[in-house]
């Protein structure tokens, strides 16, 4: 095992697993069922009262 | 009441807190540090000692009263606003500190023997330019997105704040931090690398009470009774977590003893170059970005009435943000021993990083779309737009400086801080005057602020001294890149460094006003404040005790 063989794995691995997470990241941010969710969340600072 | 003495003692601890536990911590700490210092032979340990010893007394001294005087009780029914308050004092309190520093330095720059006196060491430029980017990043910033964080996690998370003392201790134990770096600082106490200067004992206890900060934000959302975690929270979350990482691993270093100041860093050559630039890009990326999006994420909607925009751009905007900084410190170091390859990557995802920069400016625009005429009628969502426009600028241009034909020109030079007061001065300062403004009156349970008059005037000096500033630092930033790469038709350079230093003192006359203007607005911002606290509470004018029949009032005593 050279240090080019672990430089490429890395390099070219580490840019496809994240790659991945941010895909996963995006589908979750545009999956349509999420859309209700998301909507409360926006107003999540808005509805709030000033106690517990 | 009839338990046993233990489960008695047991409950006294969590009623208050857990300051008993504080409490030895303190005095343990004290002793500590007393048999270190009487043990150390280095008068700059000693010096360090001495400061946690005060520290230390302190903070016993204060638990005792505190409990003794009941202070400590835990209630419940209300969220934890105590500390956010000592966190606004502070904020105020460093942030105007740090920038009187500055101003400092930069008449310093222009006028060399202004403020120079040969026997007093801890006056010059060297020692004290780093507590003026310590104070204002680490003091101001940091304060800020503390005392932020601890009210937005607690209202977007309907859930009071985890761990009863614990949000104390990590403010005091920050202050202490603030006070060990800066005035290590002036004695000389410094391992030398930019925005990381403090050494090995003050960064071990920055540490610890970084991992007491994490511990309760992250416990507070664990026990949220808001099913979904709020955006904001994720962008914290990413700058206490990321900073920590950074921290730990651009500090690791050999102490030359355990009873020295002095310590020898693990990483030698380019790596020590590369891991703390990664550091420094990654605190401008996760500190005084990621949390300061944080920020604008919760006070904007909410100072404008109206919810973000777009909250699917702000998940992506999230993701995309935190994948792409991380790789984009290289960009300081193109033309080093740096491999080629590597200065190319960081470039790249500088770059990159166009997108999610200007996506969250976008989102953070459009959620005033509708409601524009706030602009023109409150000053506070003023200085939020502004510090948006400024975002959107300053993100533009790092990307075109990190390209290595333009950093072959802008390295090192002026435009360079120019770059970095457009973010820091505009977005940093800006939103977190926003977020103030808002706070205050909040906290203090005020109907709104002093004066909205003294608002404006302090955003059009601040505006007016940013705009001073940054122009100021392009002309002589360009002006000295070019001059120092320009020769005579003999092949020499054409002019001697000096001869560059002198060509920028009209520009830094300018920029030192641009300071004092900025300066001046805090000053002016402070002032209403402090007004604002003096106003009557509006809490008795809501509480609907008051509208209650006498007898009904009382019973619900």
């Amino acid at each position: 095992m050279t240090y080019e063989t672990v430089a490429k794995f890395a390099q070219q691995g580490g840019a496809i697993y994240f790659f991945l997470i941010f895909l996963g990241g995006c589908a979750y941010a545009f999956w349509p069922r999420n859309r209700a969710e998301f909507d409360h969340a926006a107003r999540l600072p808005l509805d709030e009262d000033n106690g517990l | 009441m009839s338990s046993s003495p233990s489960s008695g003692s047991a409950r006294t601890i969590v009623d208050t807190g857990g300051a008993p536990i504080l409490l030895i911590v303190a005095v343990l700490g004290a002793l500590l540090f007393t048999a270190a210092t009487a043990l150390s032979q280095d008068p700059l340990f000693q010096f360090q000692g001495a400061i946690f010893i005060i520290g230390f007394l302190g903070g016993a001294a204060a638990l005792t009263w505190g409990l003794s005087a009941g202070r400590f009780k835990q209630d419940a029914s209300r969220y934890t606003d105590g500390v956010i308050k000592a966190g606004v004092i502070a904020t105020m309190f460093w942030g105007a500190a740090g920038m009187l520093v500055g101003c400092i330095i930069a008449a310093q720059l222009t006028w060399p023997t202004i403020f120079y006196f040969p026997d007093y060491g801890f006056l010059n430029f060297g020692r004290i330019r780093p507590l003026h980017t310590s104070a204002v990043i680490f003091a101001f910033g940091g304060n800020a997105l503390i005392a932020t964080s601890f009210w937005v996690v607690q209202r977007t998370c309907k859930a009071k704040l985890f761990g009863g003392m614990t949000a104390w201790f990590v403010f005091w134990g920050y202050q202490l931090f603030i006070l060990l770096a800066g005035l290590g600082y002036l004695m000389g106490i410094t391992q030398g690398q930019e925005y990381a200067e403090p050494e090995w004992l003050t960064d071990l206890w920055l540490t610890i009470v970084w991992v007491a900060y994490l511990v309760v934000f992250l416990g507070t959302i664990w026990k949220r009774k808001e099913p979904h975690i709020y955006v904001a929270n994720w962008f914290y979350l990413a700058f206490i977590v990321t900073i920590a990482i950074l921290h730990i691993f651009n500090n690791l270093a050999v102490p030359v003893s355990l009873l020295n100041h002095r310590s020898y860093e693990v990483w030698s050559g380019v790596q020590s170059a590369m891991v703390q630039w990664w550091y420094g890009h990654n605190a401008v990326g996760f500190l005084l970005t990621a949390g300061f999006l944080a920020m604008m994420y919760y006070f904007i909607p909410k100072r404008a009435e109206r919810p973000i925009y777009s909250y699917r751009l702000s998940i992506v905007h999230f993701w995309a943000l935190i994948f792409i900084y991380i790789w984009a410190g290289p960009h300081h170091l193109h033309y080093t021993a740096l491999p080629q390859w590597t200065q190319t990557l960081g470039m790249t995802f500088s770059i990159m990083l166009w997108m999610p920069s200007w996506g969250g400016m976008i989102n953070g625009l459009m959620t005033l779309s509708g409601a524009w005429d706030k602009l023109r009628t409150d000053p506070v969502i003023r200085m939020f737009v502004a510090s948006l426009a400024f975002y959107g600028m300053s993100t533009f241009e790092g990307p075109v400086m990190s390209i290595r034909a333009v950093n072959a020109l802008s390295h090192y030079t002026d435009w360079g801080i120019g770059h970095v007061h457009s973010g820091a001065l505009g977005w940093v300062g800006f939103v977190t005057f926003g977020s103030m403004y808002c706070l205050v009156p909040w906290l203090w349970k005020k109907d709104g602020l002093y004066s909205n008059k003294l608002v404006e005037w302090h955003f059009w000096i601040a505006t007016t001294g940013i705009l001073l500033y940054i122009t100021a630092m392009w002309v002589s930033g360009i002006m000295e890149g070019l001059m120092w790469r320009a020769y005579t038709p003999q092949g020499f350079l054409a002019y001697s460094f000096i001869e560059t230093v002198a060509a920028k003192h009209v520009e830094f006359m300018v920029r030192l006003l641009g300071g004092l203007m900025y300066l001046s607005g805090v000053i002016i911002m402070i002032y209403n404040l402090v007004r604002t606290l003096g106003l009557p509470s509006s809490e008795r004018a809501n509480h609907p005790a008051v509208a209650l029949p006498a007898g009904l009032a009382f019973a619900g005593e």
